[in-house]
Order: structure tokens, then sequence, then C-alpha cells
């Protein structure tokens, strides 16, 4: 028992590892290669590296929760930009004009709620049919996008509101505001998905679906109530990086849905369900930021960064199916 | 038997699955303080029928009662809630989870803002599993318990509410004789609780032994009740497969060849230390011990399935290396593993292609898969085994238990290999298959193959055996051929204690 507990240590404990490496990495040989003079380690660029990840992480922190269950989600990036176009354009109706300041939280309660109902459409829609999330939810991003291009064509829809990008550049404790925003929704997802019966029927439900439901565990309002929830934090992502910038493109969140699944899978969790941790994401979400920044830092470009990640991530996997194997009297799979 | 109000009763079930009549008017009924049997061949329905109490299948006609109420149960969750508890013939764990999210599963001890009692789960998990005897803790990942220690889970969910009715679908299959003790121990202790319970297996040891009533399946019709003490072996085979059997020891014996298959100084870290043994061509030899005992780990080292620390392995007096599954059958050695869910079958593919699964490869008509060579070979050990499906074309998840071990069986023997190792083949098997099986296995050897059994059933491993290798905790106890061994010293050897041999 005591190697088992050791074992789960280790597997938790790896993707801080990568990190460290990293941060040594970039720190050391990447200050030698270095385009800037500036140190990798500083500490402002660590506040923005953390600030940048969010709206990645919260929308991964989501699709932890939506692969311990054993769904996954392909349309949070469609939900992210939709939610975005809400929240800038609501802000122009008059009614909303006449309000002043006050329009900035109705116009985030409008926006959140878009998201949620977004996601309870592909939570119904899995419960009801049946049909594989990977199915539903792919249906449901050609879908959302459509509605994305639909409200303005190709145009970006616009609002500058400089009290919202006030309080998005702000400061708090040290930390951005997105910081802040992803460090709660983590908090709050870690209690739930370690200390609540949803959170723990979440994860009986991903790792063996008949033995829940040969339990009793009704297993479709678990699943809804997840796809509202990774809704949510698509929105919430949208909230807080439109409240900074001001301006949406019809193509925005494109691939995020991929990136967000890169960093959930970095982390540990198991794409068929049932094992993984919203901790070990966010150290996934650090980790892949870290990576394009620091590769960044030593001046390589975009698609260098990409096959990077991309080899990492496969890499990950080898290393994991090996730690996951006890030794030489293991069976052979 | 002094109340006559029946915990449980149902009157004319019917359930029909396409191309099945799995129940056809079945009544049975349970009283409380009752263990009543349920028995019939593989297929019978009595899986079937328990699932149509416990909510799983919503049958087509028939009524169920509770306490003589009523009731129509569409989900497990209002089976639970009416105080009726199944455990499963198949394990239905999550094995992430630790063994007291298990036991509790759907059933989750709740305080404020539905957070877990993890203190009160932790606490009522200990009291379960201390009645249960076993040695692993409430914290402990279900997936890293041995199957056994798997099925004591299972069974601890019994003790989680106080039921009115607890089914048991064939809970021993995977138990060795100290985990029997235990559940029947159980068993005892909500029987004079005044539970109903429904015990279904196929060994009729123990259901002479614990139960009070037996009711016999054949078909999905019901064939009858017997009072327990008023019968005998005979008379409920009989009703269930509707002729006698022979169960007597293995007497029979032929002409044995070279050895076949050599296993010198064979180890595998903790699992087994420095075994030896040989097994001839036409012999069987029987492997009996406890589970835990490394019998298992031993056919998967020489099937190429874990790799040994030490020892050699030779076949036909050839020293080789098998390093894969793939080595093993083209050498000629065939395993029929224990677990037949994960290791044998691909439950979501049809009865032909399991069965015809690791020979495709040569089954080919220019480019394609001859579909002819593979139905003629499903037909063959579909009437050997005698296999209960409506066609090839069913899917092997929808076979009751024993009949999927029989696919499993029917896979391996279909490659006519020259070592053929068996691990529980009669697990959860009906006793007429089980004794075609033996049957079996004897023409096998006497056909030429060497043949490894290893049985956790006494009965078994004496009956097919030629000769018999005890094994305790990972060594190799003692040998006995079939005219030296009894039930006596090979009790002794396999519990570790060591006998002066004369
Ligand atoms: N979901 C299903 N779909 C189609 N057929 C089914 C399904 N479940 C069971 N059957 C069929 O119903 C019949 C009865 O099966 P059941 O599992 O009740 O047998 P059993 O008596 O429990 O046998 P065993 O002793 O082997 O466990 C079998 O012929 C089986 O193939
Ligand atoms: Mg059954």
């Amino acid at each position: 028992m005591t190697t088992d507990n050791r074992k789960e240590i280790l597997k938790r404990g790896a993707i801080w590892a990568f990190i460290l490496v990293e941060l040594a990495f970039f720190s050391i040989i990447g200050d030698r290669l270095s385009v800037s003079d500036k140190a990798f380690m500083d500490y402002a660029n660590m506040l923005l590296l953390l600030k940048q990840s969010a709206p990645i992480g919260i929308i991964a922190l989501g699709m932890t929760i939506i692969m311990i269950n054993g769904n996954i989600d392909l349309s949070v990036g469609a939900t992210f930009a939709l939610a975005a176009i809400v929240l800038l354009d609501s802000m122009t109706w008059p009614f909303m004009q006449a309000l002043g300041d006050w329009a900035i939280p109705l116009a985030w309660v409008f926006a959140l709620l878009t998201g949620a109902t977004l996601g309870a459409i592909n939570g119904l829609i899995v419960w009801k049919t049946g049909v594989d999330a990977f199915i539903v939810t792919l249906g449901s991003m050609l879908g959302f996008r459509g509605l994305v291009f639909m409200f303005n064509g190709e145009q970006p829809t616009s609002h500058l509101n400089w009290t919202l990008v006030d309080f998005a550049e702000g400061h708090f404790l040290g930390l951005h505001t997105p910081t802040w925003f992803l460090l709660c929704a983590a908090l709050v997802l870690w209690l739930l998905m370690t200390r609540t019966v949803h959170g723990r029927n979440a994860y009986a439900i991903g790792n063996n679906r008949e033995a829940a439901v040969n339990a009793g565990i009704r297993v479709g309002p678990h699943m809804l109530l997840n796809f509202i929830l990774i809704g949510f934090l698509a929105a919430l992502s949208a909230v807080v990086f439109y409240s900074e910038s001001g301006s949406v493109n019809p193509n925005d969140g494109m691939l995020f849905e991929l990136w967000a699944i890169t960093a959930v899978v970095l982390g540990g969790t198991k794409l068929a369900g049932g094992y993984g941790s919203i901790i070990s994401t966010l150290g996934g979400v650090i980790a892949i930021q870290l990576l394009r920044k620091g590769l960044g830092h030593i001046g390589a470009d975009t698609q260098t960064v990409n096959l990077v990640i991309g080899l990492i991530l496969i890499a990950v996997l080898i290393l994991d199916r090996q730690l996951n194997r006890k030794g030489q009297g293991e069976l052979k799979i | 038997m002094t109340d006559p109000t029946p915990v449980l009763r149902l009157e004319g079930i019917v359930k029909s699955f396409p191309g099945v009549r799995a129940l056809d008017g079945v009544s049975f009924d349970v009283r409380p303080g009752e263990v009543h049997a349920l028995m019939g061949e593989n297929g019978a329905g009595k899986s079937t029928l328990m699932k149509v109490l416990g909510g799983i299948h919503a049958p087509n006609e028939g009524k169920i009662f509770i306490a003589e109420e009523p009731v129509v149960m569409t989900s497990p969750m209002q089976a639970k809630a009416k105080g009726v508890v199944f455990i499963h013939q198949e394990l239905s764990l999550a094995d992430e989870l630790t063994v007291a999210e298990n036991i509790f599963l759907g059933e989750l001890p709740l305080k404020s803002f539905g957070r877990v009692d993890w203190a009160k789960l932790y606490a009522r998990t200990d009291a379960i599993l201390k009645k249960l005897n076993v040695r692993f803790t409430a914290k402990t990942r279900v997936g890293d318990l041995s199957i056994a220690n798997q099925q004591m889970v299972e069974i601890g969910r019994a003790l989680t509410v106080s039921p009115r009715a607890v089914i048991f679908d064939e809970p021993t299959a995977s138990l060795t004789d100290a985990e029997k003790v235990v559940l029947f121990d159980v068993i005892a202790d909500l029987q004079s609780q005044g539970v109903g319970i429904v015990y279904i297996s196929h060994r009729m040891e123990e259901v002479f032994k614990i139960t009070d009533r037996i009711s016999v399946l054949r078909d999905g019709q019901y064939r009858g009740t017997l009072i327990t003490a008023d019968t005998d072996e005979d008379e409920v085979t009989k009703l269930m497969i509707g002729r006698s059997l022979d169960l007597s020891r293995n007497e029979s014996h032929h002409e044995m060849g070279d050895v076949a298959l050599e296993v010198r100084g064979l180890s595998c870290g903790t699992l087994f230390q420095d075994v030896d043994f040989a097994v001839r061509k036409g012999e069987v030899l029987g492997f009996y011990g406890l589970v835990g005992a490394g019998r298992t780990e031993i056919a998967e080292t020489i099937f190429g399935l874990r790799n040994p620390t030490a020892g050699q392995i030779y076949l036909n007096g050839r020293e080789v290396r098998i390093h894969s599954p793939i080595d093993a059958v083209r050498m000629g050695i065939s395993l029929v593993p224990e677990d037949r869910k994960g290791q044998g079958l691909v439950l979501s593919m049809n009865c032909r292609d399991n069965m015809t699964l690791p020979q495709v490869d040569d089954m080919t008509a220019g480019p394609f898969v001859s579909d002819g060579a593979e139905i003629a070979i499903f037909d063959q050990y579909r009437d050997k085994l005698d296999i209960r499906t409506p066609g090839w074309r069913q899917l092997v998840g929808n076979l009751s238990g024993g009949n999927q071990q029989k696919i499993v069986i029917g896979k391996w023997l279909s490659m006519r290999p020259d070592v053929l190792i068996v691990d529980e083949p009669t697990r959860g098997i009906d006793v007429g298959s089980k004794s075609e099986i033996h049957s079996l296995i004897r023409d096998l050897a006497a056909q030429g193959f060497a043949v490894i059994v290893i049985s956790s059933e006494m009965p078994e491993v004496l009956h097919v055996s030629d000769r018999i290798v005890a094994m305790y905790s990972g060594k190799v106890m003692r040998e006995f051929t079939s005219e030296e061994v009894t039930e006596d010293n090979l009790i002794q050897a396999i519990s570790g204690i060591t006998e002066k041999v004369a």
C-alpha cells in the first residue's frame, strides 16, 4: 500500500516537477539564448504569465470535470465567443447605457447565463438522447459558431468601457484580476470535486458508468450539471478576457477546446474518465503557458511552439504509461 | 419460516429480449429470515429474474410484491429505497475510487451543501470491513485489490443499509474457502435479522449448506421449489438439467508421452519463487491453492504476460524465452484467463468473432476473412460446449455469465494448442456444463495435449487431474499423484502446513 501511495504522489507531483524543469531550463539556457535582455524568471513576467493562463485555464478547469465525468466538450471555444458577444453587445443596448456603470454587472450576468444555457443545451441532449458527448458537442461547436457569425458577419463586435478595463487590468494583493478569477474558480471546483457528493459521483460515473447506474446514481442530472458548469466557466473566461480587450472577432476562441484538453491531459486526467484532479490541471495550464512564453523568450515562432507542445504531450503520455507499470513482474499489455 | 408473509414475491414474470424469451411466467417468493437458492443452467434466466427484481430490467408481464404490496420497480435506486440490495454477478465497481466510496456508492453520507461526510463514511466502512474480516482498509483503491477482495467489497454493500432482502448473484464464484466462511457468517447474520436472502450459485455443497429452500429455473421457466432438508443433489440436478450426473473422481488413465512443458526455478519478484514442475503430453496437471498463492501469476508468466526474474522454461525439452502472448501462441501455448471480462472477451463483439479472434489472421479467403470457416468453428464449439445463444450474431455482452465463460474456453480450444492452461475453467458454470468441460479436458489430454488446470475448487482438481501441485504463498508445497492425494493432505499443503512425507 505504501508503494501505491508513493506512486500516487509521483503521479500527482509529475506535472509540478515538469514545471520546475521548465523554469530551470528557461532561466539557465533560455537567458543565454534570449532575444531580450530581461531575465525569464522575472517576478512581473511570472505574474503576467499567470494572468495570460487565465482564459484557457478557466475553461480547462471545466474540461477537467467534464472529462472526469467521462464526457468531453468541444463547443467551449464557440461558447466563449458567443458569451463575449453578449457581454460586449449588451452594454450598447439603450436601457443598459441608461444604467451607467451598473450595466457592467448586468452584462456579466447576461454573458454567464448565456454560457450556462449553452452548456445546459449540450447536457440535456447528451442526457436525453444518450448520444456520445463528442458527437453532440461537435455539432454544437459548429452550431454555436454559426450563431457567432450570424450576429455580425465577419465584423468584430466592440465596446470599450473604461471602468471595466480598469477593473480587468487591476491588481489585488499583487495578483492580476484574471489570476484571481482563475484561482477562485480552481478552489471552488476543487472543493466541488473532492468534497461533495456530486463530485464523487461524477468520478464514479466516469470510471464505471454501469456500476454507477446499478448503485442507483442518477447519471443524467450529474452530467447535465457538469455541462452547465463548463458552459458557465467558458463564459466566465470570456468575461475575464473581454472586459479588458473590448473587442471580439467572430473567430475568437477557436481551438480553445483543444488547448484546454491538452492542459487537462498534461495534468494527468484520464481521457476515458474516472481519474483526474483540478489542481493538476492548473499545473497543466501553467506548464503550457510557461512553454509558450519560454520558447517565445528564446525567439521561437508559434509553429515551433506548437510542435514542441505536441511532442511533449506525447512524451508525457508515454511516461505516464511507464509510471503506471509496476516493474518487471507487472502484467504486460 | 414462522412468519408467513413473504418479504418478496414475484408473480408470473415474463421478460423477452430480442430472440430470447429469458423468463416465461416465473413466480417465486422469499420469506423473512430465509435463504432461498435459485438454481438453473447457464442462461436459465436467474440473473435476469433478479435484474427484474432489482429494477434494472422492466418485465414484459408479471407483478412484484414487497411485503405483499405491489410495486413497480423502475430503477435500481427505487429497488434500494424499497430495501432490496443486489450484489451483482459481474463486479460492479468503480476501480479508481476507494473501498469506502464503492461500498457506499450512490448513498454517500451527506453533510450540509451536498458535502460528503468523510468521517462518517470511513467509520461506517471500517465497521463493515471488520465484519468482513478483510485485510485492506477503507481508503484502499479498489483497482489495487485482487478479484476476491473486490468481491468482498461488493458483498460489503449488503451491510450498508438494513435491507429487507439481499440478492447474491454467484457471490462465491471468485472467492476462496477462507472468504466463503466470512460470507456465510454475513448471510447468517442477515438471516437472524429477518432479512430474506436470494442466493444464486452453481455449487451444490454451498447450496445444501446454507439454504432453506431451492427454486429451479430451466430455460426461463419455473420448475419448482424444493425444501433443502428434504432433497438431495441428484434431485436438484435432475430438475435443472433433466438427467443425473456422475461426479466421481478421475480414475481413467491413459498413455502419457514426453514432457511437453517444464519449468525450473521460475521466480517472479514476490509473486512466486523457485517453482519447478513438468507436464507430460496427455497429462492433466492441477494447480490447487488459495487465491494469492501465485498460481495465476505462474500461468501469466508462462504465457509471456509477465517477465520472470529467474528460472527457465522448457518446451519439448528446448529452453525457450517467451516475451509476449504472441510468442506463446506461436509456440503452442494457450491460456484461458481467470478474469474473462477483462482479459478474455470483447463484450461488444459478437460470439463468433470473439471465438475466432486469436486465429482470424489464418482464416482468410483472398484479402477477406472467410466467414464460412469462422462460422464452422463457432458451430463446432457451440455444440461441444453447449453454448446457449440465439445465434453467432448475439453480442457476447448479452450472454449469461456462464455462457460467456464457455466462449472464452471455446476460443482457446479452437486453437488446438500443445499446452493448454486453464485458469478457473468452470467458475460460474452450471453443473451440467461443468462435467462437460471436465470431460472435455480429459478428452484433450487423452488426445495428447498437455493441460494445466488452475482451480480453487477441490472437487474439480480432484476430478480432472492426474497430478496435483499444491501451492502456498508463492511456493510449491508438494506434488501429489491422483492415487496418493486425499482431501486432508491437500488442505494441509495449501495452508502451508508442511507434513512429513513418508
Ligand atoms: N441484455 C440482454 N440482451 C439480450 N439477451 C439477454 C440479455 N441479458 C440476458 N440475455 C439472455 O437471457 C438468457 C438468460 O440469461 P441470464 O443471465 O439470466 O442467465 P443465468 O441463469 O444468470 O445464467 P448464468 O448461470 O450463466 O449466470 C440468456 O439466454 C441470455 O443470453
Ligand atoms: Mg447469471
